[in-house]
């Protein structure tokens, strides 16, 4: 009942500063989102959290400097001093042995430090500023003035636009830096460039969900959008997709109570979506590939079944005792892949013998053919001992498609005989 | 005395994290660290909520359990879902943060914890709370669970030195000798749970991420014999506190953002110096 009036309060009194609040924090999260992609493909995932903690120094400098409480200013120094963290990130990195995670934690933790330090000298000098920066710093989206809104909202979508103009350079330095080098993309400044808008879009993305959360808006859109798709246009727009709806259903609960803080409850919600798509992701979800692992395994039981049944069976009779199988086979699941076997209507089973159909019977001689096959190949390209190419052989059995075993019949010159004198049933 | 006790605070944080954070730095781990000092707010909420005290004890017990558990979780987004390494840890630090900043502001307004609080840490404060010892001695409650943690430290690092080494170094061979890695990894996570969560009440996360990262870092940069680190790495973190300290009274600012800040410029210094002798090592051999 609470909730029910707590929505309809949202759309009578000061409906408008909601929406417009809810309508920036969705703009932010999605630009953080976009950007965020490319942090999670470049594999700098942590950056994002060394760049919104290193913006402290830089929103409090900006403030001494100025005296105003004025978000443009906030943002010009946070993105100096951002974009300072990151050269020192890069060039320690160059410059020593130290691995990159302890340079990053040094970085952030000394960079807000300094902030502190700073930001204590202006509390103790008396100027009462903290209360404005405060929400700089722990994100309090739901109390963000319609001027800040505006703002933020116009720099967000610019750097959308930028990260959409430049899809192709920023995809290239995130996957293979020397080629996009190679092909004449200035890899300094583009490097730079993709910098400066994370920056940016920390230092707006702070406003809606505090420094500590900072990171999250960047990586796990990007590390939901990973599970559903593989192409990078595809997973930019999932990603801030996401970003986007979270942000809003974010600011919309923290609106129904009075005690309910905004940028954590963005991130409850971001965080459901992408382990939604962790689960449940198509092909790479988690489901899927079980599914997939199942069903791998399904089919390598049952090719082996029948190659054991075509192997025992004597030529031409094609029908084997039950109790030979299980003497050949060490598999537990047998029986059930016996049964799978004969609904399909690839074997029968008769008083205890097992006859194979023809279908049966071609599918074993192909897994048998691919077994030989590979054993052929392995004995000629990587000169290996007969007696070791069995156990690959039987593994990649199961494995290699029409395709491949064309391939290795023209490769081979269609031979004969295997490395063990057995022939090859074609 | 106010002085002396915090200077001896943060000395002990500084000698447990150097210790730790010697072993994060080799093993790249750092970045851990720095989650599992964020991820302990849902089990310090948990804890509070389940004892109903803010006392110590069943508080550390909550947060070290979601430190564990953050690996633990960490771990599994790496394992099973197949998540990069770095975008394991941000997703589920900021998760349970999250999760812990929405418990606490919307069950525990007499926790007495907010997110500043865990940021920034009360190390001025901490002379008032003061515990007994004998008629006429007192000590922090802090400072002393501080001195218990350092001596459960050491004696494990002591007892599993070889293990920890070992798995360091050489993970391959450890598994062919047949070293558990796994017990000796979630031997060293414990510690930095325990670590983080007890010196986060006092100086901070922050603080502590500095801790853990800053003197070991510069202590690798000037030897590699892990020993050697650690002794210097926890001298580096006493020096910075301890100028730390003053620095922040001179200028009347915060004391741990002080000694965050002495850590940065002794780094720099360092950092300058190793570059210069390996850049003249350079020419020689040139």
């Amino acid at each position: 009942m609470i909730f029910l009036q707590s929505i309809s309060t949202l759309f009578s009194n000061d409906y408008y500063t909601f929406w417009v609040v809810a309508a920036g924090a969705g703009i932010i999260c999605f630009a953080a989102g976009t950007v965020g992609t490319f942090s999670y493909l470049r594999k700098r995932a942590l950056l994002g959290d060394v760049i919104s903690h290193a913006v402290l120094p830089g929103v409090v400098i900006s403030f001494m400097l100025t005296g105003v409480k004025d978000s443009l200013y906030f943002l010009t120094g946070a993105t100096i001093s951002g974009l300072i963290s990151i050269a020192i990130v890069d060039y320690v990195q160059s410059k020593s042995k130290l691995k990159p995670d302890t340079i990053l934690a040094l970085t952030l933790s000394v960079f807000f430090g300094v902030g502190i330090v700073l930001l204590t000298k202006i509390q103790h000098s008396g100027n009462g500023a903290q209360s404005g920066l405060d929400s700089f710093l722990f994100g309090k989206a739901a109390s963000m003035s319609l001027h800040d809104v505006t703002l933020f909202s116009i720099i967000a979508i610019i750097n959308t636009i930028c990260i959409v103009l430049f899809i192709r350079p920023f995809s290239l330095i995130s996957f293979d830096e020397e080629y996009a080098k190679g092909i004449g993309f200035n890899v300094k400044f583009i490097k730079y460039f993709l910098a400066m808008l994370t920056v940016i879009t920390v230092s707006i993305g702070i406003q809606s969900v505090g420094i500590v959360l900072m990171a999250a808006l960047l990586i796990t859109p990007a590390s939901g959008a990973r599970f559903l798709t593989n192409a990078i246009p595809k997973m930019i727009f999932y990603a801030g997709f996401f970003a986007c709806i979270s942000g809003i259903i974010g600011v919309f609960i923290s609106s129904t109570g009075t005690s309910m803080p905004t940028g954590p409850w963005i991130v409850v919600v971001l965080s459901s979506f992408t382990l939604l798509a962790i689960f449940f992701g198509k092909e790479k979800g988690i489901f899927a590939r079980m599914q997939t692992r199942k069903s791998n395994q399904i089919k390598i039981n049952n090719e082996n079944i029948l190659k054991i049944v075509y192997k025992t069976s004597k030529e031409g009779t094609i029908s084997v005792p039950i109790q030979d199988i299980f003497k050949e086979s060490s598999d537990k699941s047998i029986r059930l892949t016996l049964k799978r076997l004969e609904k399909n209507n690839i074997i029968s089973r008769v008083k205890g013998m097992i006859f194979l159909h023809e279908n049966g019977k071609i599918a074993a001689r192909e897994v048998i053919r691919k077994h030989r096959l590979w054993e052929i190949y392995l004995s000629k390209y990587f000169q290996l001992e007969a007696d070791h190419l069995h156990d690959d052989a039987e593994g990649i059995e199961h494995i290699i498609t029409p395709e491949i075993e064309k391939h290795l019949i023209t490769l081979l010159d269609r031979p004969e005989k295997d490395p063990h004198q057995s022939e090859i049933p074609y | 005395m106010n002085d002396l006790y915090i200077i001896i605070t943060a000395c002990l944080v500084a000698i447990n994290c150097a210790i730790v954070g010697s072993f994060l730095v080799m093993r790249k781990m750092v970045m851990i660290g720095d989650a599992i000092s964020h991820a302990v707010l849902p089990g310090i909420f948990f804890a509070y909520l389940l004892s109903g005290s803010t006392s110590s004890l069943p508080i550390l017990i909550g947060a070290a359990a979601s430190g564990i558990f953050a690996t633990i979780l960490i771990e599994w987004f790496t394992q099973k879902a197949r998540l990069q390494s770095d975008a394991s840890i941000g997703v589920s630090y900021t998760l349970l943060f999250a999760i812990g900043i929405i418990l606490i502001s919307k069950f525990g307004e007499n926790a007495d914890i907010d997110q500043q609080c865990v940021l920034y840490g009360e190390l001025e404060y901490v002379w008032l709370w003061l515990v007994p010892i004998g008629n006429h001695f007192f000590i922090p409650q802090q400072t002393l669970i501080l001195l218990s943690l350092t001596l459960i430290i050491i004696t494990g690092v002591i007892i599993g030195f070889k293990g920890l080494f070992i798995t360091t170094f050489d993970p391959n061979f450890a598994i062919s000798t047949g070293v558990a890695i796994g017990f000796w990894h979630y031997f060293l996570m414990g510690g930095v749970s325990l670590t983080t969560v007890v010196s986060f009440e006092s100086v901070g996360a922050i603080l502590v991420v500095a801790f853990l990262s800053g003197p070991p870092a510069i202590a690798y940069l000037l030897t590699e014999n892990l020993k050697k680190m650690i002794i210097l790495s926890c001298f580096f973190g006493i020096l910075c506190a301890i100028i730390g300290f003053y620095t922040a009274k001179l200028f009347d600012v915060s004391i741990a953002g002080a000694i965050s800040t002495i850590i940065g410029l002794v780094f720099t210094v360092v950092f300058i110096i190793s570059t210069q002798k390996k850049s003249k090592i350079d020419v020689i051999s040139y």
